[in-house]
């Protein structure tokens, strides 16, 4: 039965030098579109949403605010609460802070600080009027209340 | 020259390649997030000087739009109460364009308008007198969850963004989505704007209400 089986001249094997290309492609895409997470988040967030949303063109001048009900509810307990870069801050700091990250900028930047209140949606209007009142006593005023695309 | 006829293979085989660069990809997959820096922006008003008095703002009540919002999250539009937002735009946007008491500049303004937004203006004299005057203010409550704060400023932000789109003739989305890096679309901006002040106030809320 042997003569029946003809020999194939044709390749068995599927050439795959090209899937690490496209698999490079991917990763080269990851790695550009997306930031490593900087700090850790020690509050909850689950941001509002909304629907219009406007981007901010220099990232550089952005700063983060984040407020929400605490993860480590047995070490800071269930109100909300502010955090700034890695640490839990109060009210009263945040002139301070706000400073700090305006020294952070160039001279000519400095009035154009913009800070991003990434508020968990259910915080109270509270101590959100308490922060804004802080960013206005340090002439912060330009904010941002991120928030998430609406999906309908 | 005899040629030999079993050459090696001259590919090389790349196919662990693939698996490297899926490790790589899966990781960076799960470690980033994709940043979002999007949001509602606001200017909030500068500080008061302990020193100097508030201005003493002598604004018609009928050029301001009043929304409330309490601490149950009910509001409390023009003094009608409201249980949802439901409208609130069309609402803002019919205010802003009211055209109720124009003087010469506005009734340039109001001839420049598209037919579509000459439409809104109810030419109501019980409303706002011009775009120029026109403050939408939102007042809350310590109670009042910031979503609902969010949705309402996201309403207001909607009614003027629909305003200036038209204006121009692009859709809302088109023109939050200009920059002003481009002179083009600046210029656009520029347009979309002028003579229209997205006046929004943000009043200090009551101290009722709890945290």
């Amino acid at each position: 039965m042997a003569k029946f089986k003809k020999k194939t001249k044709t390749e068995e094997n599927i050439p795959t030098s090209a899937l690490p290309d496209i698999i490079f492609m991917l990763l080269f895409f990851f790695m550009v579109t997306t930031v490593l997470r900087e700090q850790e988040l020690l509050v909850e967030q689950k941001l509002p949403q909304a629907t219009q949303l406007q981007k901010l063109e220099k990232k550089s001048l952005i700063s983060y605010l984040y407020v929400g009900k605490p993860k480590n509810t047995s070490l800071y307990g269930t109100e909300p609460i502010i955090q700034a870069n890695d640490v839990p801050i109060t009210t009263n700091d945040i002139l301070l802070w706000v400073n700090q990250e305006k020294d952070n900028l160039s001279e000519a930047e400095r009035d154009q600080i913009t800070i991003s209140l990434k508020a968990d949606r259910d915080v109270k209007m509270g101590p959100i009027a308490d922060i804004q009142f802080e960013l206005r006593e340090a002439d912060a005023r330009k904010v941002l209340y991120a928030s998430v695309g609406k999906t309908k | 020259m005899a040629r030999k006829k079993n050459r090696m293979s001259q590919e090389v085989n790349a196919g662990s390649m693939a698996d490297i660069a899926f490790l790589l990809l899966i990781f960076f997959l799960v470690t980033t997030t994709i940043a979002s820096d999007k949001g509602i922006t606001n200017i909030l008003p500068p500080k008061q000087d302990p020193n100097v008095p508030p201005p003493d703002i002598k604004k018609n009540e009928r050029n301001i739009f009043k929304i409330l919002i309490n601490s149950n999250d009910q509001l409390l539009v023009e003094d009608d109460f409201r249980d949802n937002t439901e409208g609130l735009d069309q609402d803002i946007k019919a205010f802003v364009l009211n055209f109720g008491n124009p003087n010469q500049e506005n009734v340039d303004l109001y001839n420049s308008l598209p037919p579509s937004l000459k439409g809104i203006s109810a030419k109501d004299p019980e409303s706002s007198d011009h775009p120029n005057e026109a403050v939408v203010s939102i007042k809350t409550n310590r109670g009042t969850s910031y979503e609902l704060y969010l949705e309402v400023l996201d309403l207001v932000k909607k009614a003027y963004f629909e305003i200036y789109a038209e204006r121009v003739g692009l859709t809302a989305d088109e023109y939050r989505a200009l920059s002003s890096r481009d002179a083009a679309e600046k210029e656009l901006m520029q347009r979309g704007k002028e003579d229209i002040p997205m006046a929004i106030s943000i009043a200090e809320p009551d101290k009722t209400g709890g945290e």
